[in-house]
Formats: structure tokens, sequence, C-alpha cells
């Protein structure tokens, strides 16, 4: 009898490559946007959303927030593995997180298009 | 693990060894090494980071709307119990941010030697408390 846990396998190499690409993008993206934020002499109204006007910006930071879902899922996903040992219990927050990081993903782009 | 029938309990010391695993330490009893505890505040700081997740989305969201919800989300930004809110999660990002920086190292086998390996947590927690630090002192 196949009994395998809801966990599966297989995906540990591309996750473990995946954690790290999308950490160097968020890194890139944080030296960025530290640096656009300390060349921005006064930061009101206009100078905020005029720094995610651009194209570009939108692009770049929706690539930025899409990498931290996923890296955040990465994470969750493996904090839930080590402690949660009800198989149920974990699918269901494992369902969870994922429901919640697409809402974050379709909110993200709402908020960037919407400037 | 079970003992094999027909081996006489405990006359193996291995085997005694090993019917007695695994072992759970008690974490708040051991003297944690530096690298492990930079490697559990590495965990708690990005589930932290994940639960605040939609207060960022909503602060973000509001401070771009209009002038009004921008000055409206400053103002809260500027109270002091947010303002040492603000400081714990860049704590937390910052602190987040350098362990995995260490990750990347040793995952290139920098730093792999114990002596390394304690001197970058050390590192890893110094740089990340000091830039903390100076973002406090700018935004107070």
């Amino acid at each position: 009898m196949v009994n395998r846990a809801v966990t599966g396998a297989h995906y540990g190499l591309r996750d473990w490559l995946a954690q790290r690409v999308t950490a160097v993008v968020m890194l890139l993206y944080t030296l960025l946007i530290v640096w656009l934020l300390l060349a921005t002499p006064v930061i009101d109204h206009d100078a905020w959303r005029g720094l995610f006007a651009p194209q570009w910006m939108k692009l770049a930071t929706l690539l930025c927030l899409l990498s931290l879902y996923f890296h955040a899922w990465v994470g969750m996903r493996n904090i839930f593995m080590d402690y949660i040992k009800h198989g149920g219990v974990r699918l269901a927050l494992y369902a969870l997180v994922i429901a919640a990081l697409i809402a974050y993903a379709g909110w993200s782009v709402q908020i960037l298009w919407s400037i | 693990m079970r003992l094999r029938r027909g081996v006489k309990k405990n006359s193996n010391p291995l085997r005694l060894h090993m019917a007695t695993r695994p072992k759970y330490l008690n974490l708040l009893q051991i003297r944690m090494p530096v690298p492990a505890v930079v490697s559990i505040m590495h965990r708690v700081s990005g589930a932290a980071l994940f639960l605040v997740l939609p207060l960022l989305l909503a602060w973000w969201q509001c401070s771009l709307s209009s002038p009004d919800t921008f000055a409206a989300s400053k103002s809260f930004a500027a109270m002091p119990l947010v303002k040492i809110g603000i400081l714990l999660l860049v704590w937390g990002y910052l602190h987040h941010l350098c362990a995995g920086v260490r990750h990347l190292a040793s995952d290139i086998d920098l730093g792999t030697e114990l002596k390394s390996a304690r001197f970058s947590s050390w590192l890893v927690l110094a740089v990340s408390i000091v830039l903390t630090l100076l973002i406090g002192v700018r935004i107070w």
C-alpha cells in the first residue's frame, strides 16, 4: 500500500533554488528602493506616487512582491512541516497560506496599477 | 527504535544508545551556540513578516491613494507605539536579510568552518542591530 504523506516529495531542490533566487531579487530591490528613497529629498504624496509611477518601477516592484510571496510560501511550508504533526491541520494551513498569498498578489497588482 | 527479538536487552552499548534515541533537547536548558540563535531568529522573523503582510499592504495602499490618506498613514506611522512596531519589523527584515546573505555564503562554502560560522553569526546580529538603530535615529 502506498502510504504517502500530504507533503509529497521531489520538489526539494527546485524550492531550495527558488528560495535563493527570490531572496536575491528581494535583496536587489531593497537596495534599489533604499537608494531611490535616499535620493528623494522630500517624500510627500506626489514624490511617493511618482516613485512607483514609471512602468519599469511597477514591474520591478511586482517582481519583488511575487518573489516575496513565493519565498513566504516555501518558508511557511517548511515551518508547518517541522511543527504541525497532524496531516489534516497541516494541509489546511497550507491551503490558508496559499489562498492568502494569491490574494496578496492580486491586491499588489491592484495597488500598483491604480497609481 | 524497537529492539530486535532475541537480542538481549542492554547487552550492546551501541544498541542501548539506539534504543534511547531520539533525544528531545530542551531548548530552554541547553546553552545555544550563536549560529543556532541566529537560525531561530531567521525563522521567527520570517514568520512574523509573513503575518504582518496584510497590514503592510493596507498601509501601502492607503499611503498611495490620495493626499489625505497619505497624511493619515503618515500620522499613523508617527504614533510612538506604531514607530516601535515598525522598528521591530525593520529589525526583523534586516536580520532575515543578513542571515539570508550568510546562508548564500554557506551555499558556496564560504564561512563554513566553526570559527568563521560563529563569527559571521555575530556579524549578522551586530549588522542588523546597528542598521536598525541607524534607521531608528533617522525616523525618530
